[in-house]
């Protein structure tokens, strides 16, 4: 049994061994084996999801599993329980794993360390989404076998996303170079001790990259006053049409979603020959079923 | 008439300029005689063998929230003077957020009556500035100075209302008493759950900015300064306050602040995984700041070490982390941090004993701090060598939160007598009740 709590933490030889144990669970591998019979997947979501909730019950029930779904909406925690008191009640009922989304930062640190269970963040806060990370990655390795050399730029409001901060240290485990491009005001201190390079100049460093990683920009970023509007958003850092011109001919461009089209993707360029964001969600249940297993396990 | 005759005692005197063996006697709860010549003891005197010990000033602590009334299940004023007394504490500031505020006359009354039941050590009310803490009104000085208070402040809360501050400050005046300030610019800190630096950014924690206390900490002076009030400033955590405070020092405007041990001790990263334990308000800095605090210990910019005692019951602390409330007890690990920065050579053991007892005294000019012949016998017994481990199941707070628990510690209390009577001795409360 073991937990994923986030990327940190987990070594190059980790990572790469449950990547390569996702390629397996590719359609048309090998016949899927049902680790899992017999056992409860529970799913703790305190926050609307739709593709990640979804991908991790296909992954569950793929690898054979019972999927407990409990969503926060109509719950007791709109009467008051605590994180730790809905944690324990879903624990009592028996599940191997628990996979948790939810607002607070490290709201799946304190699950694991009061449960017996193996814990699977599926994105805290604006900590981590390592289940995203790695299918990321895993779209990538797809691509070019390794990561080693490659320039991955992720661009957009690396200050709240838990995409963006998985992301950097699973590159940088897997031997990526990875520039975060943001307005100074959506990008926090630090990021170089975890090994990233920022700039706020996203023309300037387009023709570098391997591959173009867009985040979404949240509406209320505006109220904030993080930014002056979507509109001067889209203009300055908005991959647009233009923009994937000044791209290397082959860099693919990707986005955990969901998309806000036309602020920081155009249509045209989502629905476009660079753009796997299909790809990602498709890899993104081969992914899972690995990192149940492995935690599983 | 009953007495106590302390021999060949390492006094650390700092007021009075003695730092030596010396024997110290203590007649009807005063002290009588500070000798470097062995006295002889009077007849039914406790003779005290203070060998290796430092007898010194009995600690005040400038910054503790007692919780009572309101929260008695965190702290009551008996259990806070119980862990005070254990942690070498003669005397308390007793903070007005409780939840029945101290704005009246009628709570300073209930914490001062709570106090001389529990019969353990001095407790002294701070009044709120504004009624309710709400920022709004000014509550009513002269009664709460009337009643006992001996400083005003709306601690845990910032004054965000500049001309508030201003007029506070000049009312404040009429009484010379310290206004005490909690800095936090609210809107530089919304949201915010730790300091804002690396590991805020590996957590992916809103940062609160040292701006959100350097810049109220600069408000504040230039309103002293046009006030010609008394300014004390909590729990300082930041360097730029620091930098702030000694200027204005220096320029002569009646400043005073303190810092807490938690802030000198660890940074930003003790909050490890998510420990709600290592989350207070100000938060841990870094570590340059912490490095600036302890300059400022050594300056002579800080007056005082002052805990921020701050007790809470676990299930504040087992949440989300975000969701923890802020605070930590320190009353009973606050020597042994200090004596920490003694043993890593940072503090002479005079500096520290001043930072613990006369800088306290002096800022909000409280009885004690000293032991010239004459003055109340509040003294601390301290045995500066001796290690020991934090267990927070073994404290006489109410409370556990602390960041320090399994942490050893050098320098611990042996015993702390108040007017002449000893209250705690070798890990046990002498009460009286």
């Amino acid at each position: 049994m073991r937990h994923l709590l986030g990327i940190a933490g987990w070594r190059r030889d980790e990572l790469e061994a449950l990547l390569d144990r996702a390629q397996e669970h590719l359609p048309g591998g090998p016949e899927a084996s049902h680790v899992l019979r017999g056992k409860v997947v529970a799913n703790l979501f305190f926050e609307d999801s739709t593709r990640t909730r979804s991908s991790f019950e296909v992954a569950a029930r793929r690898l054979g599993a019972d999927v407990l779904n409990w969503s926060h909406a109509g719950s007791s925690v709109s009467k008051g329980e605590t994180l730790l008191d809905t944690a324990r009640n879903i624990e009592a009922m028996g599940p191997a794993v628990i996979v948790i989304r939810h607002r607070s930062s490290g709201a799946p640190h304190l699950v694991a360390r009061h449960v017996k269970c193996a814990v699977v963040n599926a994105g805290d806060g604006a900590h981590e989404h390592p289940s995203q990370a790695l299918l990321d990655a895993f779209t990538l390795r797809q691509r070019w076998g390794r990561l080693d050399g490659r320039t991955v730029l992720i661009v957009g409001d690396v200050l709240h996303s838990r995409v963006a901060r998985s992301n950097l240290v699973c590159l940088k485990a897997l031997g990526a170079r990875v520039v975060l491009c943001a307005p100074p005001t959506l990008l926090p201190p630090g990021l170089e001790e975890m090994g990233g390079e920022v700039t706020h100049h996203l023309d300037a460093v387009l023709p570098q990259a391997d591959a173009v990683m867009c985040l979404r920009l949240q509406t209320e970023r505006m109220s904030e006053a993080f930014l002056p509007s979507q509109r001067e958003y889209s203009r300055l850092f908005g991959l647009t049409p233009a923009r994937v011109e000044r791209m290397k001919a082959d860099a693919p461009v990707l986005h955990p979603g969901p998309i806000n089209r036309g602020v920081e993707l155009s249509p045209v360029v989502a629905d476009g020959p660079r753009s796997v964001i299909l790809e990602q969600v498709a890899n993104g249940v081969a992914v899972r079923r690995a990192i149940l297993e492995v935690c599983a396990s | 008439m009953t007495s106590v005759l302390f021999q060949r005692a390492r006094v650390i005197d700092p007021r009075n300029g003695v730092d030596g063996i010396r024997d110290v006697l203590v007649t009807d709860g005063r002290v009588a005689q500070v000798s470097e010549a062995q006295l002889t003891a009077p007849k039914d005197a406790r003779v005290v063998d203070a060998t290796g010990k430092w007898v010194v000033p009995g600690f005040i602590d400038l910054h503790v929230h007692l919780r009572e009334p309101g929260e008695e299940g965190k702290e009551t004023v008996l259990t806070g003077c119980r862990a005070a007394v254990a942690g070498g504490f003669t005397g308390v500031v007793a903070m007005p957020n409780t939840k029945v505020v101290n704005d009246s006359a009628l709570v300073t009354e209930l914490v001062l009556s709570r106090a001389r039941d529990a019969a353990l050590c001095h407790v002294y009310p701070a009044g709120a500035i504004t009624k309710g803490l709400k920022g709004e009104e000014l509550s009513e000085a002269g009664e709460l100075i009337g009643a006992g208070c001996v400083a005003l402040t709306d601690d845990g809360r910032p004054v965000m209302n500049a001309a508030l501050m201003r007029r506070v400050l000049q009312y404040a005046t009429l009484f010379d008493v310290p206004v005490m300030v909690h800095e936090e610019d609210l809107t530089l800190s919304a949201g915010g759950a730790m300091h804002e630096g690396a590991t805020s950014t590996r957590l992916g924690l809103r940062g609160i900015p040292a701006s959100a206390e350097v810049a109220m900490v600069a408000r504040d002076l230039i309103l002293l300064e046009e006030t010609k009030g008394r300014l004390h400033v909590a729990h300082v955590s930041c360097e730029g306050s620091v930098r702030l405070i000694r200027e204005a020092k220096k320029r002569g405007l009646r400043v005073t602040c303190e810092v807490a041990p938690h802030h000198f001790t660890l940074d930003d990263r003790a909050v490890g995984d998510y420990d709600t334990h290592a989350k207070m308000a100000p938060p841990l800095r870094g570590d340059g700041d912490v490095k600036a605090l302890r300059e400022a210990l050594v300056d002579g910019t800080v007056d005082a070490i002052a805990t921020d005692h701050a007790p809470h019951g676990v299930s504040d602390k087992q949440v989300e982390f975000e969701k923890g409330i802020n605070g930590i007890v320190g009353l009973e690990t606050a020597l042994g941090l200090t004596l920490a920065l003694v043993h890593e050579g940072v503090l002479t053991p005079r500096r520290a004993v001043e930072l613990l007892s006369e800088g306290p005294a002096r800022v909000f000019g409280l009885p004690g701090g000293h032991l010239a012949p004459g003055s109340p016998a509040d003294i601390t017994v301290v045995s500066p060598g001796e290690e020991w481990t934090v267990d927070a199941h073994r404290f006489y707070s109410r409370s556990r939160n602390t960041p320090f628990h399994g942490r050893t510690l050098k320098g611990r209390v042996t015993q702390t007598w108040v007017g002449g009577r000893c209250v705690f001795e070798d890990g046990q409360l002498k009460e009286s009740r």
